[in-house]
């Protein structure tokens, strides 16, 4: 029982919170104001309880595992939705619905969670729905706009077409093999082609979530549709979740296919790289921009996970954990500016350093880490994983790889370049940030900064690894 | 002595440039800060050559190593020879002069010295690096303050010739990180410069990674035909942002393709030599035929740098031990002769508000000061002995003509011809702005002030000093060359 408790705790902590905010609301209820601090406090505590009674172990019988490298990563995500709850405070005080909100962000939360830690496959489907479903309903939390409707829909059909594409991967793959379960799968796996067709089935399934192209056609427009506060959980957190059960899934599971899925891996991290890259130049919404941007990011994370070897997993966690900085950064400006003025374009950030000095050197810090430019953390991370790519011998691979990161830091620039140069006959008004998102985004730009200098956070991450 | 000194000076300046109230804090902050780095370079010369007198002969003297990343063997690793010394020497010297000629600047004050004092933290940090992992992260550190420098303090096209630069400069990064990968992968998972140093990698893969990060290190440092973003960025940056590019950016790109490309690769050295001699007689000639056509003070600087340059590639493309020799010091004599060319263009530019030349005349009659120093470096630039462009250039020459064979010769010639064409531009250009008679709206100007006098004098007195004395600085460079010569001489 003990150990019960000990093992499941980041589910049980989620769980926890989760019921406590639906008393409160079946219950009295409680104004936004009292309520979001309250969440804010409960998801703070939920973040520094992953530090605490981490072990290894497994649970029933091999359907739940865990290790304290698989409690840093849902630390990661725990504390990327300790900052949303933070970063989006000032449109969240406004929602009539806030507890359905967090009720909903931490369900998906959970199923992520047990995603993380499933053992088996029909626990990593049943997780993954679990973490999805929640996700298209937040999306449509913009109730009186039609776009984010459009947007739930689109990601609810999208997810339920993948979705159906990974079962039929598991129904093959357990008529080819016999077990779903992870731990026996990889002494079943020969190669033959209905494994492989199985295996396929199953990788286009991750690579919808993940957004890899060609399977990123509904990317754009979700993040464009859905609130702020919803895009960038959806681009951080469930971006990140799905990239570490898809790393430990090819390095565990299908260790004896490699010979299959690295092919298949440059392929796809060369092809999203370019277009991710290529769809950001001509963005002029900053979410659509951010959006194609992370596209791109992915990309790059493909590189790392080519390499099959604990450098890549490392370099993997480190490099999402420099992108929930940054890329909450950059969000989190987008978010507090288009509450406060209703603007999402790139041009609305014209002139935005003469008013807004502190929002501009954020996006700055943030847009210059996911152009991967030093000093920043991101330099650290990028760099990373193209070393960790880079251990198959396959220098061309590296070198699209960098030649896309010139691209990239060409459109970072574009904003760069319109806050700091450009000029504007009605910038942004001075806006005068809510403590709360002063707090976050000085969270996230200390941790822009220092991630990367401060070598011993990725040294913790190897010695988990 | 501490290197730590070297890199925690600036830092400390940065960091309290950002905690100061007001415009004059920041001027006086910075400038003690770069005064404080100068009097440690001296220290560093001082101590560098007491260590060599005492007969200290380890490669890199002042040695400290850090476990930066275990997991991917990265050290911070740190030390220097003669050649990074000089280096230093020549950053700190432009760094104080910048500081001083920008002092009117009035437009985000603080946000200009804090990048200046950054750029000039990176450039410290790649000089003293041995490590290819950290002098790639201080080589790219100055990407950000060099884009907005030129972005936001510029003139002209600024925006276009920012994002050129910044884009061309990424670019040759990204031909750097391939290859640097490549000899960490090759060279047994190490980054580190001196162990790198001591690997035999096998020719094939030395041919393959020695133009990558040959031609990586040269788009920093004007190899034709990269050398495009070199007119367009000097010309559009702020005075003291154009000398530090011109003055040590540019010198960043040489040190690396001696330090990394030539050193670690001597076979792939070997092998594109030639090819490198052609593409920097080309850049000479080139460079100085275009500035003929320049009627900008600027532009004529910045295509005479792109020739000037050359002569450093050049000189290291010709692998004799004189020769190299040269190219470091015409590294250093360029770096100081065109920090102060771009200083004076910028006086004459703050009070004229123009930089065309056929807008100026007599100017020797309202500011003389400032017409004398502008009269030496035209005079520096193009080769008067007794200066330091003379002494460079001439050792190059002499190098270069240690090679016996046809080939070698032609291209050393077609070299030398570039300096008649220097004296042609030179002269047109310093004859036209500061003789003849005087426009009538130019003869209320003033002359230098303390600080702009201040700056033009260290600077003077860094061209005189290679000039008169080039031997302390042969002294200084030499067991690094020689190193250099021993790894090339030790393979076929």
């Amino acid at each position: 029982m003990n150990e019960f408790l000990i093992l499941m705790k980041s589910e049980l902590a989620v769980t926890v919170i989760l019921f406590l905010l639906l008393f409160i609301k079946i219950g009295k209820g409680m104004r936004n104001e009292t309520l979001l601090p309250l969440i804010q406090v409960l998801l703070l505590l939920n973040f520094l309880l992953g530090f605490f009674f981490n072990k290894q172990g497994v649970l029933f019988e091999g359907l739940y595992t865990t290790s304290p490298m698989i409690v840093l990563q849902k630390n990661i995500l725990n504390l990327g939705v300790y900052l949303i709850s933070l970063l989006c405070a000032d449109w969240l005080k406004k929602t009539p619905h806030l507890s359905e909100f967090f009720m909903l962000m931490l369900s998906a939360l959970m199923g992520m969670f047990f995603m993380i830690s499933s053992g088996n496959l029909l626990m990593f489907y049943l997780s993954l729905e679990l973490a999805t479903i929640p996700v298209a309903a937040m999306a449509n939390f913009d109730l009186e706009k039609k776009i984010s409707s459009e947007a739930a829909m689109k990601m609810i059909l999208s997810s339920a077409f993948s979705s159906g594409i990974l079962l039929f991967g598991i129904s093959l793959l357990y008529g080819a093999t016999g077990t779903i379960s992870f731990a026996e799968l990889p002494s079943q796996l020969d190669g033959s082609p209905l494994q492989i067709m199985a295996f396929v089935f199953l990788f286009t399934a991750f690579a919808f979530k993940l957004s890899i192209v060609p399977f990123h056609l509904w990317t754009a427009d979700v993040y464009e549709g859905s609130p702020i506060a919803v895009t960038s959980f959806l681009s951080v957190i469930s971006k990140g979740s799905i990239a570490f059960i898809f790393i430990s899934t090819l390095y565990k599971v299908f260790q004896p296919m490699e010979a299959v899925w690295y092919n298949m891996i440059v392929v796809l991290a060369i092809a999203t790289m370019v277009t991710g890259n290529l769809f950001a130049l001509p963005q002029q919404n900053i979410k659509r921009f951010l959006a194609f941007s992370s596209i791109a990011q992915v990309g790059f994370i493909l590189v790392a996970i080519s390499s099959n070897s604990p450098e890549g997993l490392s370099s993997v966690v480190y490099f999402v954990l420099i992108y929930v900085f940054s890329n909450l950064a950059a969000f989190g400006v987008a978010s507090v500016i288009s509450e406060k003025t209703g603007r999402e374009n790139i041009d609305d950030y014209k002139g935005l350093y003469k008013t807004n000095p502190f929002l501009t050197w954020i996006l700055a810090l943030a847009l210059f880490s996911l152009a991967g430019v030093p000093p920043t953390a991101g330099f650290f991370g990028k760099l990373f994983l193209l070393t960790a790519g880079g251990s198959k011998a396959d220098y061309w691979f590296i070198a699209v790889a960098a030649l896309n990161m010139i691209i990239s830091l060409y459109y970072y620039l574009r904003i760069v370049r319109a806050m700091f140069m450009d000029k504007n006959e009605q910038p942004v008004e001075k806006i005068q940030p809510n403590p709360s998102v002063r707090l976050a985004l000085i969270i996230c730009g200390a941790g822009i900064v220092l991630t990367g200098m401060l070598s011993w956070v990725y040294d913790y991450i190897v010695k988990l690894s | 002595m501490n290197l730590l000194l070297l890199i925690g000076i600036p830092l400390v300046a940065a960091l309290a440039v950002l905690a100061s109230r007001n415009a004059k804090q920041v001027r006086w902050i910075s400038l003690t800060g770069a005064t404080v780095q100068l009097i440690a370079s001296f220290a560093l010369l001082f101590t560098f050559k007491a260590e060599r007198a005492a007969g200290n002969t380890a490669q890199m003297l002042f040695e400290q190593k850090y476990a930066l990343f275990p997991a991917w063997h990265i050290n911070f690793h740190l030390g220097v020879d003669g050649i990074s010394v000089a280096m230093i020497l020549l950053t700190s010297f432009v760094l104080v002069a910048g500081v001083l000629v920008s002092w009117n600047v009035e437009k985000m004050t603080k946000e200009f010295y804090f990048l200046l004092v950054l750029l000039a933290l990176g450039a410290y940090g790649f000089f003293i690096s041995l490590d290819l992992f950290i002098l790639f992260f201080f080589l790219e550190i100055s990407v950000i303050p060099k884009y907005l420098l030129i972005g936001i303090w510029g003139s002209g096209k600024k925006e276009y010739s920012a994002n050129k630069l910044a884009l061309m400069l990424m670019g040759g990064s990204a031909l750097i990180l391939v290859g640097m990968l490549g000899l960490y992968f090759e060279g047994g998972r190490s980054f580190d410069l001196l162990k790198l140093s001591q690997m035999n990698l096998d020719t094939s893969t030395q041919h393959i990674l020695f133009p990558l990060l040959f031609a990586g290190f040269g788009v920093f440092t004007a190899l034709f035909p990269f050398h495009t973003w070199v007119p367009d960025g000097h010309s559009s940056a702020p005075t003291a942002g154009s000398m530090f590019l011109a003055g040590i950016s540019m010198k960043l790109g040489g040190y690396g393709c001696l330090r990394v490309a030539t050193y670690l690769l001597p076979e792939g050295a070997k092998e594109y030599a030639n090819i490198i001699i052609i593409l920097s007689a080309i850049a000479i000639l080139y460079g100085a035929f275009a500035t003929m056509m320049q009627k900008d003070l600027k532009y004529i600087n910045a295509y005479s740098s792109v020739s000037h340059v050359g002569f450093s590639l050049l000189g290291i493309g010709m692998l004799t031990q004189t020769a190299m020799t040269g190219a470091v010091m015409q590294m250093v004599s360029h770096g100081v002769m065109t920090a102060l060319f771009f200083a004076v263009i910028g006086m004459i530019y703050d009070r004229t508000h123009t930089r065309m030349v056929a807008d100026m005349g007599g100017l020797m009659k309202v500011m003389p000061f400032v017409a004398t120093v502008f009269f030496i470096v035209g005079l520096c630039s193009l080769g008067l002995p007794g200066l330091s462009g003379f002494v460079a250039e001439m050792t190059v020459f002499v190098g270069s003509w240690e090679n016996a064979d046809a080939f070698h010769r032609i291209a050393t010639v077609a070299a030398a011809m570039s300096i008649v064409v220097t004296a042609v531009y030179i002269l047109r250009a310093v004859g036209q702005t500061v003789m003849g008679p005087i426009k009538n709206e130019y003869t209320q100007l003033k002359d230098a002030n303390w600080n702009e006098k201040l700056a033009a004098i260290l600077l003077l007195a860094g061209i005189l000093a290679i000039g008169i004395a080039p031997f302390w600085l042969n002294d200084l460079l030499k067991p690094g060359i020689e190193l250099i010569m021993q790894k090339l001489a030790s393979v076929k």
